[in-house]
C-alpha cells in the first residue's frame, strides 16, 4: 500500500485466525503493513465498542477475523459475532460510515493463504475509500 | 444562616425538566422552603443581569437541562458555571444529548433547508433563513449562532453531576436535592441514579425466560403485546439490558419497551454501541448453526433506522458524537 498512514485495525481471534497469519508468516506470504493485527480469544470478544473506538483514533478500516461458522473453539462465539458486525455495519451508514470499512470473514488455523488473500483485499478496500475523516466536533 | 441559592435553566429541551420540577408536588414545598431560587427563566422574572451581578460561586446549586446547540445556550452555561459551586446536568438532553441531539444526523444547513422550505407546513416563498444579522432600516437585529452540532452540557462547561430521565423522575430529583443539602454526595462526575440495568429491576423479569432468542424483530404498534411478558421474548427491541435502572419502569408498566433515556451504567462507553451488540447477540440463536448468513441479514434488516434506534437519547456522547458532514 502506497499510504502507509491509512490503518486496519485487525482483531484475530486466537485459536484460528491468528494461526492462520501465523501460517502466512511461515510461508512468507506478504500482506501490507498496513494491517495492524490484535489477538483476541475469539471474534465473539469484539464489542462493536472496540470497532467504533478504532476509527474515532484514526483507523480507516476494521478487519474481524474468526473461526468459519461450525468452527468456533467456543462453539457459538463466532454466530453472535455475524449478527453484532452486520447490525454494527448498518448502524454505522447512518453515521456516514461506509459499511465496507469494517470487513467480518472467517479464516481457519490452516488458511496461511486465505489469510494473506484477505488482508491484500481490505487493504485495497480502503485504498479505494480513502481515509476516514471524521468530522471535528 | 441564608438559605443556599439554587438557578435552574434551559438549553436546547422541551420543557418537560422544567414540568418534572413542578411534578415534584407538595415536595416541591419542602425544596422551596430550604432554598432560594435566584434564577428560573421559565417560571420567574429574573434577568440574565441579575445572575452577571453575582459573585463567582455565589450560586450554590444550578439545575441545567437541555442539550446545547446555540451560541446564547453556551454563554449562558458558561456564566452559571462561573457563578455556580456546583452545576448538575438535569435530565438527558444535559445529560447524553438526548433527542434534540438526534440532529446530529444532520447539520445546520440540512436543518435549515428542511424547516424552513421544505416541511408541508412552511409558506416562505423567499426563502428566507435566519442569519446570525439582519439590517432592518439603520437597525441590525442578531440573533444567536445556531451551531452544525448538538453537544452534551459536559461538553461545554465542567459538571459535577448528572440527573438522569426524560424527564427525571420525582423520586430521583428528591434523592439528589436532599442529597446535596444534606452533603452526602458521591464523587465527582456520578449518575445520581442506581447502577443496575433496568432488566435488573424489570417487573417483568420474573417471567423471562432462562434464554431468550428474539425470532423475529416486530414493530410495538404491529402487534399487542403481553404486558407479562418479556418485550424481547416477543421481539420488540427494548434497550433494557443496556440502559440505567432508576426510571421506575414507567415506560414498562405502560406496555411500551426502553428507548434509553437514562443513558448506560457506569463502565460503559458508548450507549448505542452496547444497546445494538446486547440485541444482535439474542437475535436468531435458536438453531442459529442453522441460519445461513443471508438469513441473519434478513433477519438484521427487519430494524429500521438502527442508528437513530441505538442512539435515541445518546447521539451527542456517543464516542462519534455526530454524523459524518
Amino acid at each position: 500500500m502506497k499510504d502507509d498512514k491509512l490503518t486496519i485495525v485487525s482483531f484475530l481471534c486466537n485459536w484460528c485466525s491468528y494461526e492462520g497469519a501465523d501460517k502466512a508468516g511461515n510461508a512468507r506470504l506478504n500482506y501490507p503493513a498496513n494491517v495492524r493485527v490484535i489477538r483476541v480469544m475469539c471474534s465473539g470478544r469484539v464489542d462493536p465498542e472496540f470497532v467504533i473506538q478504532a476509527f474515532k483514533e484514526g483507523a480507516s478500516g476494521v478487519l474481524i477475523l474468526g473461526c468459519h461458522p461450525g468452527d468456533c473453539h467456543y462453539k457459538k462465539g463466532n454466530y453472535k459475532t455475524l449478527r453484532r458486525i452486520y447490525l454494527l455495519k448498518k448502524t454505522l451508514e447512518g453515521f456516514g460510515i461506509e459499511p465496507e470499512r469494517v470487513r467480518l470473514d472467517w479464516v481457519a488455523a490452516g488458511e496461511g493463504e486465505r489469510f494473506a488473500k484477505v488482508a491484500n483485499e481490505m487493504v485495497k478496500t480502503i485504498e479505494k475509500l480513502g481515509p476516514l475523516e471524521l468530522s471535528e466536533v | 444562616m441564608a438559605k443556599p441559592k439554587v438557578a435552574f435553566y434551559w438549553c436546547a429541551s422541551c420543557g418537560g425538566c422544567e414540568e418534572a420540577v413542578v411534578d415534584l408536588a407538595e415536595d416541591i414545598l419542602k425544596v422551596v422552603e430550604a432554598v432560594d431560587i435566584v434564577f428560573w427563566p421559565v417560571a420567574m422574572d429574573f434577568k440574565k443581569k441579575d445572575v452577571v451581578a453575582m459573585k463567582d460561586g455565589e450560586i450554590a446549586v444550578s439545575f441545567i437541562n437541555g442539550a446545547v446547540r446555540t451560541e446564547e445556550q453556551e454563554e449562558m452555561v458558561k456564566l452559571l458555571r462561573q457563578k455556580s459551586g456546583l452545576v448538575i446536568a438535569f435530565g438527558s438532553c444535559a445529560h447524553l444529548g438526548g433527542i434534540p441531539g438526534l440532529a446530529n444526523f444532520w447539520n445546520r444547513d440540512t436543518i435549515f433547508e428542511r424547516v424552513y422550505k421544505e416541511v408541508p407546513s412552511i409558506a416562505n416563498p423567499k426563502g428566507v433563513l435566519p442569519k446570525t444579522k439582519t439590517k432592518v432600516g439603520d437597525m441590525e437585529l442578531t440573533l444567536p449562532e445556531f451551531w452544525d452540532t448538538v453537544r452534551t452540557l459536559d461538553q461545554v462547561i465542567d459538571v459535577d453531576y448528572y440527573i438522569p430521565g426524560c424527564a427525571p423522575p420525582p423520586d430521583i430529583i428528591m434523592n439528589a436535592v436532599s442529597a446535596i443539602l444534606e452533603g452526602k454526595l458521591p464523587e465527582k462526575g456520578s449518575v445520581l441514579a442506581p447502577d443496575k440495568s433496568l432488566c435488573d429491576t424489570c417487573p417483568r423479569s420474573e417471567k423471562k425466560p432462562e434464554k431468550i432468542s428474539m425470532k423475529e424483530i416486530k414493530r410495538p404498534y404491529e402487534i399487542i403485546s403481553d404486558p407479562e411478558k418479556c418485550f424481547l421474548e416477543e421481539g420488540i427491541i427494548c434497550l433494557g439490558p443496556a440502559t440505567r435502572s432508576g426510571c421506575g419502569e414507567k415506560c414498562i408498566n405502560a406496555n411500551m419497551p426502553c428507548r434509553g433515556c437514562f443513558g448506560p451504567t457506569k463502565e460503559v462507553i458508548d450507549h448505542g454501541a452496547k444497546g445494538l451488540s446486547a440485541i444482535a447477540s439474542i437475535l436468531g440463536i435458536e438453531d442459529e448453526e442453522k441460519l445461513s448468513e443471508e438469513d441473519v441479514q434478513k433477519l438484521v434488516d427487519k430494524i429500521v433506522d438502527p442508528a437513530g434506534l441505538f442512539y435515541m437519547y445518546s447521539l451527542p456522547s456517543s464516542l462519534l458524537r455526530r454524523k459524518k458532514i
